[in-house]
């Protein structure tokens, strides 16, 4: 080896290669820049259909395999099918079934890519892992900080997803993608033979296949509680097919004609209530995020004026963003926004930098005292400065 | 870079005396052993010189050789031709946890349709006790099965006393012999089997061929049926070139078994030594000695065994988990799991089989690589930080 030779040993890095393009590019363009590159495809979810279309499954493994051999890099696959099970599809099926709307993408990136794909890969001696994310890392000076910031193909844009990202990951991943535009990634692939250069897009949860109440049902193999729908104005209508099926928001499929349109605007699940109504029942102006993440590692000092998406197809919105307690985030929207809907992810962005995100746990309509009632006994508005700790999904020290 | 191949019990290289053979055989000879004509006659007669040299591995003669597609369709042929040709006298089979799934998943598929299996434990080092074959014998018991050595951990069965059992009971015996044929002394007349399975990439032959043995009046049923090749136990026209290989590579074994036998040895037990010399925290699976003289599988306790062998293998050393088979990704060992080994030990294990191509230099790369290896992934595992908290 390199070592002990006088010769700098190669950057050893481990592409997660899921035999997408995104994924088969970032691997090409790393290999030509001169790293050390090992692919490795992450055993997700044995699909039982090995539909061509998930990103998951044991399905995207030949396809990675064959890239692997035609860029000339050693290609491993990797068992997560457990750790999967638990940190994402567990968690996928209990949001819905507390009325939450999970994002499972967040969860895979935050626990499985950037945490045991990332310790396994120091593990075996790698200095980084990328992946195909169109997004950026840039540091300011020798020692950082990082930063995590948007790809430059603003429609391809996948920050989003990325916001669990803190100091330690920002490190020791790489995007090779964030500063290309689709079409280019696409061309790379073509110019370069690979096989994969015309694969469509992964869509929708690459684990479920057919409808997600059907599979909460079927997974969490407990008869979901029934309920009913009510109205904003008290009355009671016909039950409904339970409330992991309804999405805050969402108006079709309700089976509800009350001759005007009405849409889901609030979930119980203490009584499996589905609460509809009309749209100006949808917009809130205040949320609450809980287990929120700084990407600087450091909370902000004191209110922050930001700008936010609430969903990842949302647009930007201008926001005031005040840290509220052990890890909780208050925002103030300059307007009202549509169907904000907790479990998803709201991620914080100055410029083109995200600078925290967090879980939306809880919508105001009236303002700050909406929150206190419910949140009085858990630990709320305490200042505090200085750093703060990721969560525990990293157990190695940094 | 340094490559170093430890995994001689998944596949071996094909000797070099096996491919000019082969090669040989290949260009100058094409008949079909089955036809009359002169062409028949010559691919018979070296089919047949094959023949007889795999029965001289295991004592046996050469018309009780049938020659089968590998390991698997032996040990497929063996269970399967026993349970369909015996059904009406009884329909119960024993066998053991530690099978190859070979094995396990046959007498998992008749458990399916209407068999009843007994699958017996083993002790901590992976040994079958005599005495639980003989108490889980039944009126209706038609097969016994169980391995002469262990593919992950390499110990050896006793597998002379348990055929004397199956024999004084009238109950056939098969073993697969995969791992052993070459490597130790193996005698079926010794052993006391009735059915046998070999490989021959297994000892340095090609892949794609095996042999069941037949002890002459046991009776199979075959489940390949045509034109009745292999005295109607296997149809199909023979791997004639296959066979050729594994004839001679049956040869070298035997002739060259004493002298591999302690030099292999002698390299493994200088791997064991040296890696508890320098790593702690490490237990060899498997017993001590009753155990294959290649064979060494070590748990390394809060490490990663996909990852070992990942970083190995970046180094160039080739090793394995047991047995990946299929799929490469790496499944818990039932083997492992039947030693009751707790599942920080079972995770962290690897298994490293010499062979022909190893020589001492190899042993002292893997000793001068390995520790910096394991200390590396101890120093991300949360495990191994909760061993030294």
């Amino acid at each position: 080896m390199g070592e002990g030779d006088g010769v700098k040993r190669k950057e050893r890095v481990i592409v997660a290669m899921s035999g997408g393009v995104d994924s088969s590019v970032a691997a090409l363009l790393l290999k030509s820049e001169g790293y050390e590159v090992i692919g490795v495809t992450m055993y997700l979810w044995p699909s039982a259909g090995d539909s061509f279309r998930s990103c998951c499954g044991f399905s995207g493994v030949s396809d990675a395999e064959q890239v692997a051999w035609k860029i000339g890099i050693p290609h491993y696959v990797m068992d997560f099918r457990e750790e999967f099970k638990k940190k994402v599809v567990d968690y996928f099926c209990s949001a819905y079934l507390s009325g939450q709307t999970p994002n499972p993408c967040i969860a895979c990136n935050r626990y499985l890519k950037f945490g045991t794909l990332l310790q396994r890969a120091l593990g075996i001696g790698a200095d980084f892992i990328a992946t195909g994310h169109y997004a950026r890392i840039t540091k300011d000076g020798f020692k950082g900080p990082y930063r995590l910031r948007t790809g430059i193909d603003a429609r391809k844009d996948q920050s989003y997803f990325l916001y669990p990202m803190g100091q330690f990951e920002l490190a020791r991943v790489l995007f090779p993608l964030g500063k290309l535009r689709k079409d280019d990634v696409r061309k790379i692939a073509r110019e370069a033979g690979l096989p994969v250069a015309n694969k469509p897009e992964s869509q929708d949860v690459c684990f479920v296949e057919g409808d997600y109440g059907d599979f909460v049902e079927r997974w969490s193999e407990i008869p979901p509680a029934r309920g009913y729908f009510r109205r904003r104005n008290g009355r009671w209508l016909g039950p409904h097919q339970g409330f992991h099926r309804y999405t805050i928001g969402q108006r079709r499929g309700l089976g509800l004609s009350l001759g005007h349109p009405v849409y889901v605007v609030d979930l119980d699940p203490e009584t499996g209530t589905v609460w509809v109504g009309g749209e100006e029942f949808l917009y809130s102006k205040f949320l609450i995020a809980e287990d929120v993440i700084y990407t600087s590692g450091y909370p902000f000092s004191g209110s922050k004026q930001v700008r936010v998406k609430v969903r990842f197809r949302a647009p930007l919105v201008e926001a005031v963003a005040t840290p509220v307690g052990e890890r909780k985030l208050y925002i103030e929207f300059s307007e009202p926004q549509r169907a904000i809907t907790p479990g998803q992810a709201v991620v914080l962005y100055e410029n083109d930098e995200v600078v925290a995100g967090g879980t939306i746990a809880r919508l105001g309509r009236e303002g700050i005292k909406d929150f206190e009632a419910f949140y009085k006994d858990k630990v709320w508005a305490s200042s505090h400065g200085g750093y703060c700790p990721q969560p525990a999904y990293r157990s190695y020290s940094a | 870079m340094r490559s170093v191949y430890l995994d001689h019990a998944a596949t071996t290289p094909l000797h070099p005396e096996v491919s000019s053979l082969m090669g040989e055989f290949m260009r100058e000879i094409f008949g079909n052993p089955s036809s009359l004509h002169s062409f028949g006659r010559e691919a018979r007669k070296w089919m047949e010189e094959a023949r007889q040299k795999v029965a001289n591995l295991i004592g046996a003669s050469a018309e009780e050789i049938v020659f089968t597609s590998g390991g698997t369709e032996a040990d497929n042929l063996a269970i399967l031709g026993v349970a369909l040709s015996r059904s009406e006298k009884g329909r119960h089979i024993i066998t053991s946890s530690i099978e190859h799934h070979a094995v396990l998943d046959t007498c998992k598929f008749l458990a399916k349709k209407g068999f009843e299996v007994t699958f017996l434990p083993v002790d901590r080092y992976g040994i079958i006790d005599p005495d639980d074959v003989r108490k889980a014998i039944r009126k209706d018991t038609i097969l016994i099965t169980i391995m002469h050595a262990n593919n992950e951990i390499g110990t050896i069965e006793p597998i002379e006393e348990i055929g004397k059992i199956a024999r004084d009971h009238g109950i056939i015996f098969h073993t697969d012999a995969v791992q052993t044929a070459g490597k130790i002394p193996v005698d079926v007349n010794t052993l006391n089997v009735d059915l046998l399975s070999l490989s021959a990439h297994k000892i340095y032959g090609p892949k794609g061929v095996g042999a069941l043995y037949v002890r002459k009046g046991v009776r199979l049923e075959p489940i390949l049926h045509g034109g009745g090749q292999e005295r109607k136990y296997r149809s199909g026209t023979e791997n004639t070139i296959g066979i050729v290989g594994f004839g001679k590579a049956a040869e070298i074994a035997a002739r060259d078994l004493d002298q591999e036998f302690s030099r292999t040895k002698r390299l493994r037990d200088k791997l064991i030594r040296g890696i508890f010399e320098k790593i702690p925290d490490v237990r060899l699976n498997g017993h001590l000695k009753q155990r294959l003289p290649h064979n060494a599988n070590f748990s390394f306790f809060g490490v990663e065994g996909e990852s070992l062998i990942l970083s190995l293998d970046l180094q160039g050393i080739a090793a394995s988990s047991g047995s990946a088979c299929s799929s490469r990704s790496l499944q818990p060992s039932h083997v492992l799991a039947a030693l009751g080994l707790p599942y920080e030990w079972i995770h962290g294990s690897v298994r490293m089989t010499l062979g022909r191509t190893n020589t001492e230099s190899d042993i002292d790369y893997v000793l001068e690589v390995l520790p910096d290896i394991v200390a590396r992934l101890r120093s991300f595992s949360p495990l191994a930080r909760k061993l030294q908290a």
